[in-house]
């Protein structure tokens, strides 16, 4: 299936070259896939994935390798970051 | 004792200066900067007062920890009866102007009456006067604060100034200092030029002393950096990529107000958000971004400063904005973004630019902007009244407005009323997004539904800073809640408010909210100032100031029927996102919010409130 994986601030740096535009990285990923795996998938330090939404709803940690994504999820994680 | 214990009173209409001791038994119930100048306010100031007649009164003021060396300690206020909403104004900027006031010996100055002609303050140290400012009158932010720096041959000397907008009226101007940081909401720079008074000069020598406990407050505000430092937020995300990095979390999440609020995500934010500030432009292989600021004593380090494109349409034949200056901060890029539909982020910073130079709020402005849009696409409003074709997105129609309102030229004076007032005489008024007349910021209450009690019940108009629960219900700071429901969120947002005014009340930036709480902040003010304050003291008078900003705004007139939101927030569904089908959720959170402020059903305290309060 298709899901699409989101990375911002300098989570970017983990995304390929061609995918740095737009932060938006489209991925086929085998059915059942939770959003823990695809953070291993990119070696993504855990540290640093503090807001993680699926569908703009937010992740708890607790439920980070138990919730499965389906066909068009969007998975968006950034680092630890404020404004105002 | 972190006071200098004394202020300044300043009549325009007579020309005197006066020193006066500052009240103590005062500064023991409201510590500084928004709760002391708010007490010295509301208890000389008729609440009726017309905000831009000479009986106003304009208090530039700051807080115990201001100028010290408490990490952001270079806070201060400008609090007012604000021409934009009639209610209580009190606007808060960084910088180092504040810090310049109380080196030169001064906690606060009180302005009243009206000059009969345009003059500036000049202070340095204990010389004090009034001087003709006919040749700055009519300048912008940036010329005045040149020319005041070579007129007294001293690059060091700080200043607080108006703009064009501020002396042609401009509801929502705002006092700039050190050219780009601003005491911006509320239109304290109108009731500025209502007074003549272009601007306040600056230079302290003193230094800041007075510190009650001095090696106890060395110990304690370099504990309290190290939090600072160490805390991924403060340390990290806010220096690099500053408050502009919530464009995108905002928009994932469905609270982005686009097109004046029709929509809750914008399909350009990435655009003009602050990873694209980073990213080389194809037209000069360089990004916007140049580096990021500091304020005076700040640790943290969050402003932006960037360049602009030399080759965008605004400025190619224009050099005078080519050069490294302020932004863009995620409220301008948003309200003068998302709110118009627009996402070249070089005309975003053109708007901005221009925002700095003659003193207005971007956040108002902007959203003013996208009333007009919306007015323009329903035909109410037509090219000839605005001089260009200004459908939702054209960064033109957005350049030129900004021009116009900034001068005072054209559509540009209709725009300058601020939207309720815009909106209203275009009939209308259901399209101002507006509470109590203040623009909102960047925040969709039907995707956060804790704003939307915010906004409601905010002293100063629609506001983020007053109780900024974007941090607990999208950040997770200090704990996550979940920002669809209204559960728990009274509760929540008088924690905030309460916690905000605390903050704001001890000359410390509310930036550093995102690692400390209040129980951080106590230990400061403990060893600085002198008394006993406790958690539980400073807490109560987080609580006591909120409740007089009510005060006065109940006896200017506010009822509980203003602690409200626009229609279209109550009535018309979130069409995408996670908050689709939703409209925000005021009427189950606002009776129990008046429950736990201990106010009855039309929103007054009640006199047991009043009483515990010390009110």
């Amino acid at each position: 299936m298709n899901v699409t994986l989101k990375l911002y601030a300098t989570l970017a740096d983990y995304l390929p070259d061609s995918a740095r535009s737009t932060n938006s990285l489209a991925l086929s990923v085998t059915d059942g896939v939770t959003p823990a795996a695809l953070i291993e998938a990119h070696r993504l330090p855990q540290k640093l994935c503090h807001l993680v939404l699926v569908n703009g709803v937010f992740v708890p940690p607790g439920e980070r390798a138990s919730k499965t994504l389906v066909e068009g999820d969007v998975l968006a994680i950034w680092p630890p970051i404020a404004g105002g | 004792m972190a006071w200098t214990r004394k202020f300044l009173r300043i009549n325009l209409t007579s020309g005197s200066v006066a020193v006066e001791p500052l009240n103590m038994e005062w500064a023991q119930q409201y510590l500084g900067q928004r709760g002391l100048a708010t007490k010295y306010f509301v208890s000389e100031v008729d609440p009726k007062v017309d905000p831009l007649s000479p009986d106003n009164k304009l208090i530039f003021t700051t807080g115990p920890l201001t100028g010290t060396m408490a990490s952001t300690g270079g806070r201060y206020s400008v609090v007012t009866k604000g021409p934009l909403t009639g209610a209580i104004a009190c606007s808060n900027s960084g910088g180092y102007f504040g810090a310049e006031l109380k080196m030169a010996g001064w906690d606060m100055i009180i302005l009243e009456g009206k000059s009969p002609r345009p003059v500036y303050l000049w202070i340095e140290d204990d010389k004090v006067e009034l001087r003709d400012a006919s040749h700055l009158w009519g300048k912008t932010v940036w010329e005045t604060e040149e020319t005041v720096k070579k007129q007294h041959q001293d690059p060091l000397v700080r200043v607080s100034s108006i703009g064009r907008a501020g002396e042609n009226g401009v509801l929502y101007a705002c006092i700039v200092n050190d050219l780009h940081r601003a005491a911006g909401r509320s239109g304290v720079g109108a009731v500025m030029g209502s007074k003549n008074l272009k601007a306040i000069a600056v230079r302290g020598t003193k230094g800041v002393g007075n510190i009650a406990n001095p090696k106890e407050f060395m110990k304690v505000t370099f504990e309290k950096k190290k939090i600072l430092k160490e805390n991924a937020v403060t340390g990290a995300g806010l220096p690099t990529y500053g408050t502009q990095v919530l464009m995108n979390v905002i928009n994932e999440i469905g609270a982005m107000p686009t097109r004046n609020h029709r929509d809750v995500q914008f399909e350009g934010a990435r655009k003009i958000s602050a990873e694209a500030m980073r990213e080389k432009r194809p037209t000069d292989g360089k990004a916007q971004l140049v580096n990021n600021q500091a304020c005076f004593g700040c640790t943290i380090a969050c402003g932006r400063i960037s360049k602009i494109d030399q080759n965008h349409f605004s400025v190619v034949n224009s050099p005078k904005y080519w050069g490294a200056s302020g932004g863009l901060e995620y409220e301008a890029a948003w309200a003068l973004g998302s709110a118009n539909g627009v996402d070249d982020l070089e005309a975003l910073q053109y708007a901005n630019l221009l925002c700095n130079e003659d003193g207005m709020d971007p956040i108002s402005f902007g959203a003013t902007i996208g009333a007009v849009m919306e007015l323009y696409e329903m035909g109410v409003l037509t090219k000839e009244q605005l001089g260009i074709e200004a459908p939702f997105g054209s960064a033109k129609a957005l350049a030129l407005l900004t021009e116009m309102t900034a001068r005072g030229e054209g559509f540009g004076k209709d725009i300058g009323m601020g939207s309720a007032r815009m909106c209203a005489k275009y009939g209308h008024p259901e399209l101002s997004m507006t509470v109590k007349g203040q623009e909102f910021p960047a925040y969709d209450s039907r995707g956060i539904q804790g704003m939307g009690l915010t906004y409601a019940t905010s002293n100063r108009g629609a506001c983020h800073l007053r109780s900024y629960t974007v941090a607990s219900e999208v950040l997770g700071i200090p704990v996550k809640t979940d920002p669809l429901t209204t559960d728990g969120k009274p509760a929540l947002v008088k924690a905030f408010q309460d916690a905000t005014a605390v903050f704001d009340s001890s000359g410390l930036c509310v930036f550093t909210s995102f690692a400390w709480g209040v129980a951080d902040v106590q230990p400061q003010v403990q060893a600085a100032c002198e008394g006993d304050w406790s958690l539980e003291k400073l807490n109560e008078m987080g609580e006591r100031i909120w409740n007089l900003e009510r005060q006065f705004n109940n006896a200017a007139g506010f009822t509980a029927k203003d602690d409200t939101l626009p229609p279209r927030l109550l009535t018309e569904p979130a069409k995408v996102g996670p908050a689709k089908g939703l409209v925000s959720g005021l009427d189950k959170m606002l009776p129990e919010y008046y429950e736990l402020r201990g106010w009855d059903t039309e929103g007054r305290p009640t006199p047991e409130t009043l009483t515990r309060l010390g009110l």
